[in-house]
C-alpha cells in the first residue's frame, strides 16, 4: 500500500506518490536528476554550497510534518515531489465540465493547453533562482542569507513539481519540454526564460525583496488558480506549492518593512523630518524612502504584465475546459461557467481611461489581476503604518495600473503613476522621479556588503522582530563553510 | 465565576495575511477580513496544525484569558494585547494548563506522573501566570549572587542563586517552575531547550518586593544546564522562560496542614512554601511538617537556616543515610517511625501533601504510606487518588 501522506525515502527522489513502483516515471526522473544537480550546483557560488544552512524539509504533506527544520548541505537538500492528499470525490469545480469527476489522467482534448501551462509554470521556479544567485555574496545578515536560500531550495522543488507532472503525464515530448527546462537560462541571449519578469536582473537586496513581494505574489496567484484545475494531479502539486510559496511572500514584505524601519528610524535619529531629503539620508547609510518607491514601481509594474493581455481567449479557453480556475474559486458566488455574466475591463477612450463591460469569460485575466492588486495592497497598508509610527509625513502607494506596461491595453502609452496619459516629453521629464535610474542602483548596491555575524545586521536593514522557527536573535542561520 | 482558559491568537503585526493557516486549519477555527486573520476561540481545539505552516512565526501566540477575546475584539487590533494580569481572577486549576509549550507541558506531565493520575490544584490556591516568557521571547535576568548550600568539602554541589528580573514581569507562585536556557548548541547543533528549576523563593520575592527569585541547583556530571548554572556569577545575565505548572500549590487557606517530604533539590518548593507562611502567619503555628532526607548534614541543602526555623512554625525531620556510625535511614523510614502523627494528618481533610525530589524515592514513600493507611483501616490508593481529586496530593520527582 502507498502511503500518501509521508514522504518515502527509497528512491533517491524523495516522494508521496509511490515512485518506486512507477518504475518508468522513476527512470525518467532518474535521469534528469544529474542534470538538475548540475544546474544547482553551477549556479550557487561554492562556499555557500558547503555551509550548513538552517532549512525547512517537509518530510510529509500533513500540517504537522511539512516543516522540519534543521541544518543541511544546500547540494544534499531532499528535492522531492510532494502533492497534496487527494479530496476523496473531486468534482471538476468550474467551467463546461463542472460537477464530473476531476480528471486522474490527462484529458486528450486539453493536453497541449496543460502542458503549454505547466511549462509556463515550470519555466518560472528556476529562472528566479537564476536571477538571485549572486545575492548570498552580499546577504545583509545570517538570517536573510538563510532566507534566501530557503526560497531557493523551494523554487527548486517547484521546478520537480512540474518535472514530475510532464514526464508523468506527458510522454516524451514532456520529458523533452522538462529538458529544455534546464536548458533555458534567465537573461540569456540564445534561450532565454519565457516571462520577461524572469530574465531581470535581481541586482540587489532590495530588488530581491520587491520581487518576493510583488513578482512571487503573481506566482502565488497563478499557483491559486491551478490549484482549482480539473486534473487533480496539478491541483494537489499546486496546493502543496502554495504553503511553500507563503515563505517567500513573508520574505518580500518583511523585508520592504525591515528596511523602511530602518530608514525611518535612521531618520529620526539625526531629526530628519523630510524624506525628500534624499543627499542627507543617504549619506546616513539607508535607503531613502522615495528611491524605495521607485522600486515598488517598477517591480509592481513588471509584475502587473505576467497576467497577459486583460481579454484573452487563452484563459477563456483555460477556463472553460476546467484547466485553469479564478482566484478563491469556491468562494466566488456565480455559476462557475460564466455563461452571462460580465467583467469590467480597462479601456481607452478618446485618450481617456474609462472600464467597460466584457464577457467574464474572457476577462478572466483581469480579474485575477484585480484580486493580484487587492492582495499587493495589504503589505502597503503595512508598511505605510510602519512610516506612520515613525512620525515621518510619506506613504508608499501603488502606482496607477496603466504606468510602465509593456503588456495590454496600456502597453507602451505615456502614463504617469497617478494614471494621467501624458505626452513624450512630460514623460520622459518625470521618469526619473518615479522610477529607479543608474545612480539609484549605484547607490543601493554600495549598501550591499555582506554581515555574517550571528546576530547582525547590515546598516541599512532592521532585524526581524521573530526568528525562524522561533530562534533567537542571534542563531546562527548559516554556518558559513570557512575556505 | 470566570475560568481562565488559554486562547490561540495571532499576532497582527507579524502576519502577512497569506491565509495558509485558514486553509490549513482542519476544523474552520480561523477566518480572515480585510485587516486581520483571526482565530475563533469557540472552535479553536490546539490541534496545532497550522503552527508549522505559518511562514512567520505571527501563528504561535497565546494568552491565558478571563474572557477570550471575540471575533470583533480581534479584528479590530493593530497589535497583541499583553497578557493580561491574573493574580486573582483566573483558576488555572479548573484548565489544567500548567504550561502553553508543549516540551514544558510534557516535562511537568513526566514530573507529577508519581501522583497516580491527573493533577489538580489546591481549591484555595493562588491562580497562576503561566508560560509569559518563552523561548522566543525569554526573560533576562540578572544574576544576583551564587551561593553553595552544601559543605566545600562535601562531594555534592547545590547551589542556592538568586537571579533578579530587571524590567520584566515575572510573576511566580511558590511550588512553580522556570525554565533555564543554556547557551550553545547540542549535539545536532541545536540550541538547547530550557531545563525546568522548581522557585525556591516565595511570590514577593526571594527578598520582599525585589523582583527576584531563587533556585535550588545541584551540579550534575556532564549536565549542560546545570553546571551552567552552578557557574553563574553575580551580573551575568540568563535566559529564562515560563513561569510553568498550575497545580503543584500552596493553599492560600491559612488553617490547611502541610506534610512535606523531599530529597535534595526537592527542597526548593517546601523552603518557598515555608518562606511563604512564615512571611503572612508570622511565628505562630504553621500547621507544617517536614521530612527531607539527605545523605549527610553537609550535603543538605539549606540545612543551617532550616535549623533556625521555629518548631511550630515547621516541624523538621532532618534524615540522614550517610553518616559514620550510625544506621541508614531515609525518609520512608521515618515516615514509619512517625507513624501515629502522619496517620492523624492522613485522616485529616485539610492536610495537603507534597512530595518533591528524586524519582526513586516514590516507592519507598508509596510503601510507608500504605502501611500507615492500613494502620488507620485505610486503604491507600483509595485515599490518595481522592486526596489528589481535592487538590490534595501533589508530587514532582526527576
Amino acid at each position: 500500500m502507498v502511503d500518501l501522506i509521508n514522504v518515502s525515502y527509497d528512491t533517491q527522489i524523495p516522494n508521496n506518490v509511490g515512485l518506486s513502483e512507477d518504475r518508468k516515471v522513476l527512470k525518467a526522473l532518474e535521469k534528469w536528476h544529474p542534470g538538475y544537480i548540475n544546474w544547482w550546483n553551477g549556479l550557487i557560488p561554492e562556499q555557500f554550497q558547503k555551509s550548513q544552512v538552517y532549512l525547512r524539509t517537509a518530510v510529509s504533506v500533513d500540517p504537522k510534518g511539512w516543516a522540519s527544520f534543521g541544518y543541511v548541505n544546500m547540494p544534499e537538500y531532499r528535492w522531492g515531489v510532494l502533492l497534496a492528499p487527494q479530496v476523496e470525490d473531486r468534482k471538476i469545480p468550474f467551467g463546461e465540465h463542472k460537477g464530473e469527476p476531476a480528471w486522474q489522467e490527462v484529458p486528450g482534448e486539453y493536453r497541449n493547453m496543460l502542458k503549454r501551462l505547466i511549462v509556463i509554470q515550470g519555466d518560472t521556479e528556476p529562472g528566479s533562482v537564476e536571477q538571485q544567485r549572486f545575492l548570498g555574496l552580499t546577504a545583509p545578515s545570517l538570517y536573510d542569507l538563510r532566507n534566501l536560500f530557503q526560497v531557493n531550495v523551494e523554487e527548486g522543488r517547484h521546478l520537480w513539481a512540474m518535472v514530475y507532472l510532464l514526464h508523468k503525464y506527458f510522454g516524451k515530448d514532456g520529458r523533452e519540454e522538462a529538458d529544455d527546462l534546464l536548458r533555458r537560462s534567465s537573461g540569456s541571449d540564445e534561450a532565454p526564460r519565457m516571462l520577461g519578469a524572469f530574465n531581470e536582473e535581481t541586482p540587489d537586496w532590495l530588488s530581491f525583496f520587491m520581487f518576493t513581494y510583488f513578482t512571487d505574489r503573481d506566482g502565488k496567484m497563478q499557483l491559486e488558480s491551478l490549484a482549482q484545475s480539473g486534473f487533480d494531479p496539478l491541483s494537489r502539486t499546486c496546493r502543496f506549492m502554495l504553503t511553500e510559496e507563503a515563505h517567500h511572500m513573508f520574505v518580500g514584505e518583511t523585508g520592504i518593512g525591515r528596511t523602511i524601519d530602518r530608514t525611518c528610524q535612521v531618520m529620526n535619529e539625526n531629526g530628519i523630518t523630510d524624506p525628500y531629503d534624499i543627499n542627507r539620508i543617504r549619506e546616513l547609510g539607508v535607503i531613502d524612502l522615495p528611491t524605495m518607491q521607485k522600486k515598488l514601481n517598477l517591480h509592481y509594474t513588471l509584475s502587473l504584465d505576467l497576467f497577459g493581455q486583460e481579454v484573452s481567449t487563452n484563459a477563456a479557453n483555460a477556463f472553460n475546459a476546467g484547466i485553469k480556475g479564478r482566484y478563491m474559486e469556491p468562494r466566488i458566488d456565480d455559476d462557475h461557467q460564466l455563461t452571462n455574466d460580465t467583467y469590467k475591463v480597462w479601456d481607452l477612450v478618446d485618450g481617456k481611461l474609462t472600464h467597460h463591460e466584457v464577457p467574464a469569460l474572457t476577462a478572466i485575466n483581469m480579474r485575477l489581476r484585480d484580486d493580484y492588486v487587492r492582495d499587493a495592497a495589504g503589505g502597503i497598508g503595512r508598511w505605510n503604518k510602519i512610516i506612520e509610527k515613525a512620525g515621518i509625513e510619506f506613504e508608499m502607494k501603488l502606482p496607477h495600473e496603466a504606468f510602465n506596461r509593456k503588456i495590454g491595453v496600456f502597453a507602451n502609452l505615456n502614463f504617469d503613476p497617478e494614471g494621467n496619459l501624458l505626452s513624450d516629453e512630460e514623460y520622459k521629464a518625470g521618469v526619473p522621479q518615479w522610477l529607479p535610474n543608474k545612480s539609484d542602483g549605484d547607490f543601493i548596491q554600495s549598501l550591499m556588503v555582506p554581515v555574517s555575524e550571528p546576530g547582525k545586521y547590515a546598516g541599512w536593514i532592521s532585524p526581524p522582530k521573530v526568528g525562524i522557527d522561533s530562534k533567537p536573535g542571534d542563531f546562527e542561520y548559516v554556518k558559513l563553510h570557512m575556505a | 465565576m470566570t475560568v481562565a482558559s488559554k486562547q490561540h491568537l495571532i499576532d497582527p503585526e507579524i502576519c502577512i495575511r497569506c491565509y495558509t493557516c485558514e486553509m490549513t486549519c482542519p476544523i474552520g477555527a480561523i477566518e480572515h477580513d480585510d485587516n486581520n486573520v483571526v482565530v475563533n476561540a469557540d472552535i479553536c481545539n490546539f490541534c496545532m496544525d497550522c503552527i508549522p505552516v505559518c511562514p512567520t512565526g505571527s501563528i504561535d501566540e497565546w494568552r491565558v484569558v478571563s474572557t477570550p477575546y471575540s471575533l470583533e475584539d480581534q479584528y479590530e487590533w493593530t497589535e497583541l494585547p499583553a497578557q493580561e494580569d491574573f493574580p486573582s481572577s483566573a483558576n488555572e486549576s479548573e484548565t489544567g494548563i500548567e504550561a502553553l509549550d508543549p516540551e514544558m507541558a510534557a516535562l511537568l506531565a513526566e514530573a507529577h506522573k508519581g501522583a497516580g493520575g491527573k493533577a489538580v490544584a489546591p481549591a484555595s490556591a493562588a491562580k497562576p501566570v503561566i508560560n509569559l516568557h518563552t523561548i522566543g521571547k525569554p526573560a533576562k535576568a540578572t544574576v544576583q549572587g551564587n551561593y553553595r548550600l552544601t559543605a566545600q568539602d562535601s562531594d555534592s554541589d547545590v547551589r542556592h542563586i538568586i537571579l533578579s528580573f530587571e524590567s520584566d514581569k515575572f510573576p511566580v507562585l511558590e511550588g512553580q517552575s522556570v525554565g533555564i536556557i543554556p547557551p550553545g548548541l547540542d549535539e545536532q547543533g541545536n540550541p538547547y531547550l530550557p531545563r525546568l528549576y522548581s522557585v525556591s523563593s516565595p511570590r514577593d520575592g526571594e527578598r520582599p518586593n525585589f523582583n527576584n527569585i531563587s533556585l535550588t541547583v545541584k551540579r550534575e556530571d556532564g549536565g549542560v544546564c546545570s553546571n551552567y548554572v552552578c557557574d553563574l556569577k553575580s551580573g551575568d545575565t540568563v535566559d529564562v522562560t515560563g513561569p510553568f505548572g498550575a497545580t503543584f500549590l500552596l493553599p492560600e487557606d491559612p488553617q490547611a496542614r502541610l506534610l512535606m517530604i523531599c530529597t535534595g533539590t526537592g527542597s526548593a518548593p517546601m523552603r518557598a512554601f515555608t518562606m511563604r507562611r512564615q512571611r503572612t502567619v508570622g511565628e505562630k503555628s504553621g500547621g507544617m511538617t517536614l521530612f527531607f532526607g539527605a545523605r549527610s548534614s553537609d550535603t543538605l541543602p539549606y540545612f543551617g537556616p532550616l535549623n533556625k526555623v521555629p518548631e511550630k512554625l515547621l516541624k523538621k525531620h532532618m534524615v540522614f543515610s550517610r553518616v559514620p556510625g550510625q544506621a541508614k535511614e531515609y525518609v520512608q523510614d521515618r515516615l514509619l517511625s512517625e507513624q501515629e502523627d502522619v496517620a492523624e494528618l492522613l485522616s485529616d481533610p485539610n492536610c495537603y501533601i507534597y512530595i518533591c525530589g528524586l524519582r526513586g524515592m516514590e516507592e519507598g514513600i508509596e510503601r510507608s504510606f500504605t502501611s500507615i493507611a492500613e494502620s488507620i483501616g485505610l486503604q491507600w490508593t483509595t485515599l490518595r487518588d481522592a486526596m489528589r481529586e481535592e487538590g490534595r496530593y501533589h508530587v514532582e520527582t526527576y
